[in-house]
């Protein structure tokens, strides 16, 4: 077992119901580690563990060696885990390079009373916001965002609003990054465009990358892993292909088999 | 053309030379004022410049933050009361005495801010509320803080015996104050923190998750509008020379409000719009309506035949009332957003 991050037999039920059920893998370092599964099959609910908006009620999840189950979601984005969310949640009001910039919030020290005193080029503030401007600059250079990064994020198109939401996670400079359905309402040619991004990032970012998805031809194009859930239980785990032909995933999608057939 | 060459030109005080022309521009004709306006007329300005501050601070907490706040009356109490009292009491100088009213405001706004943590909307504007009566109800019944006959104000002395009398002297120091903290507000509105507050009144799941931390920072915003409003606080005590705990009631705390929605939610020039005509307009306009021909007497004539004794007071009232619910109708953003319509306007002027 890797140390590098881990889920061990990970639970969590609401009411009656068990959203996840004594889930565990273990992801290696700098792969693409793809989580399939039904509609209410528990993914989310599996990022929403991880990131610390909900907590399990057993289980643990390992980050590096150290267990984060319990903390706050702003102390583990600290420790370095970012993700995206599948209905976007962004900062609408604030143009998309503050929403960048907001991703270098955990790397940027200025404080209030250092904030408030900006009055010159020198200031401690200023020096700040020029250096990271820089680092956030990159992020719209690879994500091709540079004609709207003044433009408030609620003027604009579903697809590039995920992929502002990418870039904000990015800008963590996580060790981890979960994407929830990162390709949701974007057409083949976006979704192609967005298949190369996410190796590239693996390979520039030296990032680790948890991946929901529902597009198949995706999933099989840039998986290292695959695991697949099915009411809350892990019912496969493997190399794309292997869990691609596992019988019990196959009966998970029944009368979806077809989604298979075109990857 | 205004093309950035430099980083550092977005987040630098006057973006462009344009900028800086008219900030000087308006700074010289600011500082001129008593030139060409009548010295009686300067309570008033001081009241505006007053009302800018505190407008600037709530602005920060409701505009950015996303939080609302019916209780910053109490901290506009705090701040004059916690000034005079310093300063006769325990004979501080004025330069302590109001940074230190204003920190002892921020210290309960701290306070208040804990249970934003947990209340929003409707809720946080109850238990915000029951902060502003409490404070009002304690000063006013405790003999310490003056009781219901109030407090008399000390002179206004700069240290070294350097005491303002007039109100265009005292204009002068809640001018450059007021020049101050609201460039402060600017700056800390382009940082960091300035940013994590608008994270939080956007989407506070988001914030969360890219390492905002929400105890901090709505606190933190709580803390640093009550500031402002201790600042004001502080010297409204000196503007009027003499106060009781009367005008720091629930009636302020909204007035307040009423600044920054007309004014423009999330943005400084809106707060400085908004609170000067709201103070012009209540303090000033209908006041010399009497003296219109016609339609003076025609407005007294209707206002003591249907409304009560007080007179004008009551269309005084209707008037700003009805100007709010104009504002808010017809330009959701206040009179910022007409501010930023007719920019666009005049960039594109002529085609």
């Amino acid at each position: 077992m890797g140390d590098h991050f881990r889920v061990e037999n990970l639970s969590i039920s609401f009411g009656g119901l068990k959203a996840v059920d004594g889930v565990s893998f273990d992801v290696e370092p700098n792969t693409i580690f793809s989580i399939i599964g039904p509609n209410g099959s528990g993914k989310t609910t599996i990022f929403n563990l991880i990131c610390g908006i909900y907590h399990p009620h057993s289980g643990r999840i390992i980050l590096e060696g150290r267990n984060i189950v319990g903390l706050k979601p702003d102390r583990i984005a600290r420790l370095g885990i970012a993700r995206t969310f599948q209905n976007i949640e962004l900062f609408g009001n604030a143009t998309v390079m503050d929403n960048i910039m907001l991703g270098r919030h955990i790397h940027m020290k200025t404080g209030v009373f250092s904030g408030a005193f900006m009055w010159w080029r020198g200031s401690r503030a200023a020096q700040e916001e020029i250096v990271h401007r820089e680092e956030v600059e990159k992020i719209i250079d690879f994500l091709d965002l540079q004609s709207v990064r003044d433009q408030f994020v609620s003027s604009l198109p579903y697809g590039k609003r995920k992929l502002v939401e990418l870039g904000r996670a990015l800008a963590l400079k996580p060790k981890v990054l979960l994407l929830d359905e990162p390709s949701a309402g974007m057409n083949t040619e976006e979704k192609e465009d967005l298949s190369i991004w996410i190796k590239d990032i693996r390979e520039d970012y030296k990032v680790t990358i948890l991946l929901i998805e529902h597009d198949m031809n995706m999933i099989m194009g840039i998986s290292d892993r695959v695991i697949c859930l099915n009411y809350g239980r892990k019912i496969a785990e493997g190399l794309p292909q292997e869990v691609q032909k596992h019988p019990e995933v196959i009966e998970a999608y029944l009368g979806e088999e077809d989604i298979f057939r075109h990857a | 053309m205004d093309m950035k060459r430099d980083y550092y030109e977005d987040v630098q005080l006057f973006e462009s030379n344009v900028v800086l022309f008219w900030t000087v521009v308006l700074l010289v004709f600011l500082f001129t004022l008593p030139l060409y306006v009548p010295s009686y007329r300067f309570s008033l300005f001081n009241l505006v410049l007053v009302h800018v501050i505190l407008a600037v601070g709530l602005n920060i907490l409701v505009g950015n933050t996303g939080q609302i706040s019916l209780g910053h009356a109490g901290f506009f109490a705090i701040g004059a009361y916690g000034t005079t009292l310093l300063m006769t009491k325990l004979g501080l100088p004025f330069v302590l005495a109001l940074p230190l009213a204003a920190f002892i405001s921020s210290a309960f706004g701290f306070i208040l801010g804990l249970p934003a943590l947990r209340l929003e909307g409707p809720y946080l504007s109850i238990a915000t509320l029951g902060f502003g009566l409490t404070v009002t109800h304690i000063i006013g019944h405790w003999d310490f803080f003056g009781g219901r006959t109030g407090l008399q104000v000390p002179p206004l002395d700069l240290g070294g015996g350097f005491i303002l009398k007039t109100d265009v002297q005292k204009y002068y120091l809640i001018l450059i104050i007021t020049i101050f903290l609201v460039l402060s507000a600017r700056n800390l509105l382009k940082t960091r923190v300035g940013r994590a507050f608008v994270a939080i009144r956007d989407s506070d799941i988001a914030a969360e998750v890219i390492g905002v931390n929400l105890l901090i920072y709505k606190t933190l915003s709580f803390a640093v509008s009550a500031f402002y409003a201790g600042i004001a606080g502080g010297l409204f005590g000196f503007v009027l020379g003499f106060f009781n705990p009367e005008p720091f009631n629930l009636i302020l705390s909204i007035v307040f409000l009423v600044m920054i929605v007309v004014g423009g939610l999330g943005a400084i020039a809106g707060s400085i719009m908004g609170a000067t005509l709201i103070t012009i307009l209540q303090y000033s306009l209908l006041k010399n309506i009497k003296e219109v021909p016609y339609v003076g007497p025609f407005m007294v004539d209707i206002s003591s035949r249907w409304f009560t004794v007080i007179g004008l007071e009551n269309l005084n009232s209707i008037v700003l009332g009805l100007i709010m619910i104009a504002i808010v109708i017809f330009e959701p953003l206040g009179i910022y957003g007409i501010w930023l319509r007719i920019k666009k306007y005049w960039r594109t002027w002529p085609f």
